[in-house]
């Protein structure tokens, strides 16, 4: 009889914990329809997911670049107004004293590029891009860089084929990387 | 009764039969300090809500957030806080630093949603006042951009501890579990990383590893008692104790649940440490452990021998800090400071020594540990581990050299 009551009360005490974790959701808030998620779902893997459909040239993306960018990026990526990024140059320059990390030369996925350009710029007018517009972009920064050949036309298919001068220059958090950041004696 | 004491209540009277705002008055009254009694004891004081929300001491104007140097722009920009002026651990809402990538947008609450989606069982909207209905917790955490004296890579030229450390600041937030609300919205068997993504001009976005969402990561709503300061992410934004200030992603309106990282030009082009062989670490989180001497500092330093304390803060990412060693001969001998409780895990601790000058010169020097094993480095072993193009994680003993004359400088410089 004790036994089967020690089984009860171990029951109970299980019941009890899983309705207490039952408890945990509160239903709070609104379910997120599709349309609202579509809205707002922009990002870009650089396995393509979140690519939208559209493409643009080199020659569009041009003329674009043009007008929208190079009052700060400077004329065909070179020569950028003061305190703003190059985009343009730098390949070997990583491992000098002089690092120069341009989009060429640093950023590791041409996906990323879409992704940056059509969440965050141009800096003036952020969210006025189309999709068309954007890959334009893409493709024109990644003809400047030597990336894609002048005939370049680029959409969800093209993009996350492009294979980036520096897309195996990035390594895992390799700390500690030095002895003098572990305490081996008398560290309490 | 004496002389002067009977003066002091006569002119009280003439000053309350006048309605005078000051007095001329005798000899007795003409200075502040003892033994004279000083003029605003003479009269009443400023009326209450004056301002309705109160500001600090005009006497303490100077104490400011700054720019280190002019940008190109001033949205694409940073202000540091001013250590040299701060006492205790938590930074006053006024002074913590921004780092805003498009500026700050003015959001009213009542506009604002949080969605919720991807490899999750019921994707959801939340508003604000959904948030504030949810179980919350307040704790007190740094947050430090992993910028923040990365200016020492190479060696800064700045004096001040403003300059050199502050993009620093430490404050008690409040807010949701974020394991509470995936809790609602049920992850799915493959959820591995969260894309948290900002209402801002850039729409910032960083992703964020599911352990870290499921330990501490918090939906925080408020500040050192108070609402969020716009130029903290209000209505909301997401806080990732002891990570890189970077992904406590501010004006949070977007989690995405998903399987893999996204490489968000905030996690590849920028904060990733370039090394000297020319590869780049990506995905490096946690603030390391460190410490600054914060006096003396380059505006407020030793004046004449005598009694003073050292005094500065530690901190680490991983955890709490166990010990601060102080050394004044650039690091030749260490003398252990004591440590104000309380010492809290990935939050600031503020250290103490007392010391007595003679008038020589010095370098000041503090090293920290903490609780899981790490320490502080030497700027010369960080720099032999990682090279000088680094612009994020530095976080190696800081010297300040005092002159005679007691004028500090960095003394790396």
């Amino acid at each position: 009889m004790r036994a089967l009551n020690v089984c009860v009360a171990v029951a109970l005490f299980f019941f009890a914990g899983s309705a207490l974790a039952q408890q945990a959701r509160l239903s709070l808030g609104t379910p997120a329809t599709p349309e609202q998620i579509r809205g707002w779902d922009i990002d870009v893997r650089p396995d393509g997911a979140g690519l939208p459909p559209g493409k643009g040239s080199v020659e569009q993306g041009e003329k674009i670049y043009a007008e929208q960018c190079a009052a700060c990026h400077g004329e065909k990526g070179q020569n950028p107004a003061k305190g703003f990024d190059r985009l343009v140059g730098g390949k070997g320059t990583l491992a000098t004293p002089k690092p120069v990390q341009t989009v060429g030369s640093y950023w590791p996925y041409a996906t990323t590029i879409f992704d940056y350009v059509n969440r965050a710029m141009p800096f003036t007018a952020p969210n006025s891009l189309t999709a068309d517009e954007v890959y334009s972009v893409v493709a024109y920064l990644l003809y400047v860089n030597d990336i894609v050949p002048r005939q370049a036309v680029m959409d969800a298919q093209e993009l996350k084929k492009v294979k980036m001068p520096n897309a195996d220059g990035f390594i895992p958090d390799g700390r500690p990387d030095t002895d003098d950041l572990k305490c081996k004696a008398n560290c309490k | 009764m004496s002389v002067s004491r009977r003066r002091i209540l006569a002119s009280g009277a003439a000053l309350a039969i006048g309605g005078m705002s000051s007095v001329k008055s005798g000899e007795a009254l003409a200075g502040a300090v003892p033994p004279d009694v000083p003029e605003w004891m003479r009269e009443q004081g400023g009326p209450i809500l004056s301002p309705a929300y109160g500001l600090p001491s005009k006497f303490e104007k100077d104490v400011v957030r700054r720019i280190r140097e002019p940008r190109a722009t001033d949205t694409e920009a940073f202000s540091v806080t001013p250590l040299q002026n701060l006492h205790g651990i938590i930074t006053p809402n006024g002074l913590v630093f921004e780092r805003h990538h498009a500026g700050v947008p003015e959001i009213a609450p009542d506009q604002h949603r949080l969605l919720i989606h991807g490899l999750v069982d019921r994707p959801l909207v939340l508003t604000m006042d959904d948030l504030l209905r949810f179980p919350a917790v307040t704790r007190i955490h740094f947050l430090e951009c992993s910028g923040n004296s990365s200016t020492e890579w190479r060696k800064s030229g700045y004096h001040s501890v403003q300059r050199t450390h502050g993009l620093m600041s430490c404050c008690e937030w409040t807010g949701v579990p974020l394991s509470t609300i995936l809790g609602e919205v049920g992850l799915k068997p493959d959820a591995k990383w969260i894309l948290a993504e900002g209402a801002d001009a850039a729409a910032m976005t960083r992703s964020v590893p599911i352990e870290k969402a499921l330990d501490d990561a918090l939906i925080v709503y408020a500040q050192n008692g108070e609402m969020l300061r716009p130029e903290q992410g209000y209505p909301v934004r997401l806080f990732l104790p002891g990570f890189e200030g970077n992904m406590s992603v501010k004006w949070l309106r977007r989690l995405k649940i998903g399987d893999r990282p996204w490489h968000s030009r905030e996690e590849t082009a920028r904060y990733t440490n370039l090394l000297a062989n020319g590869k780049a670490y990506q995905f490096a989180f946690e603030m390391d452990v460190k410490s600054v001497v914060t006096f003396p500092n380059a505006d407020r330093s030793f004046k004449a021998p005598g009694s003073y304390e050292i005094s500065g803060i530690a901190w680490s990412g991983r955890g709490h800090v166990t010990r601060v060693d102080v050394s004044v001969d650039g690091g030749a001998t260490w003398r252990r400071a004591s440590l104000q409780e309380p010492v809290l895990d990935k939050c600031l601790t503020r250290f103490r020594l007392p010391f007595s000058w003679q008038g020589q010169p010095l370098e000041i020097q503090s090293r920290a540990y903490d609780d899981k094993g790490w320490m502080q480095p030497t700027r010369s072993s960080l720099i032999a581990a990682r090279g000088t193009n680094p612009r994020y994680h530095f976080n190696a003993i800081q010297g300040w050299k005092v002159a005679a004359d007691g004028v500090l400088t960095n003394a790396s410089t």
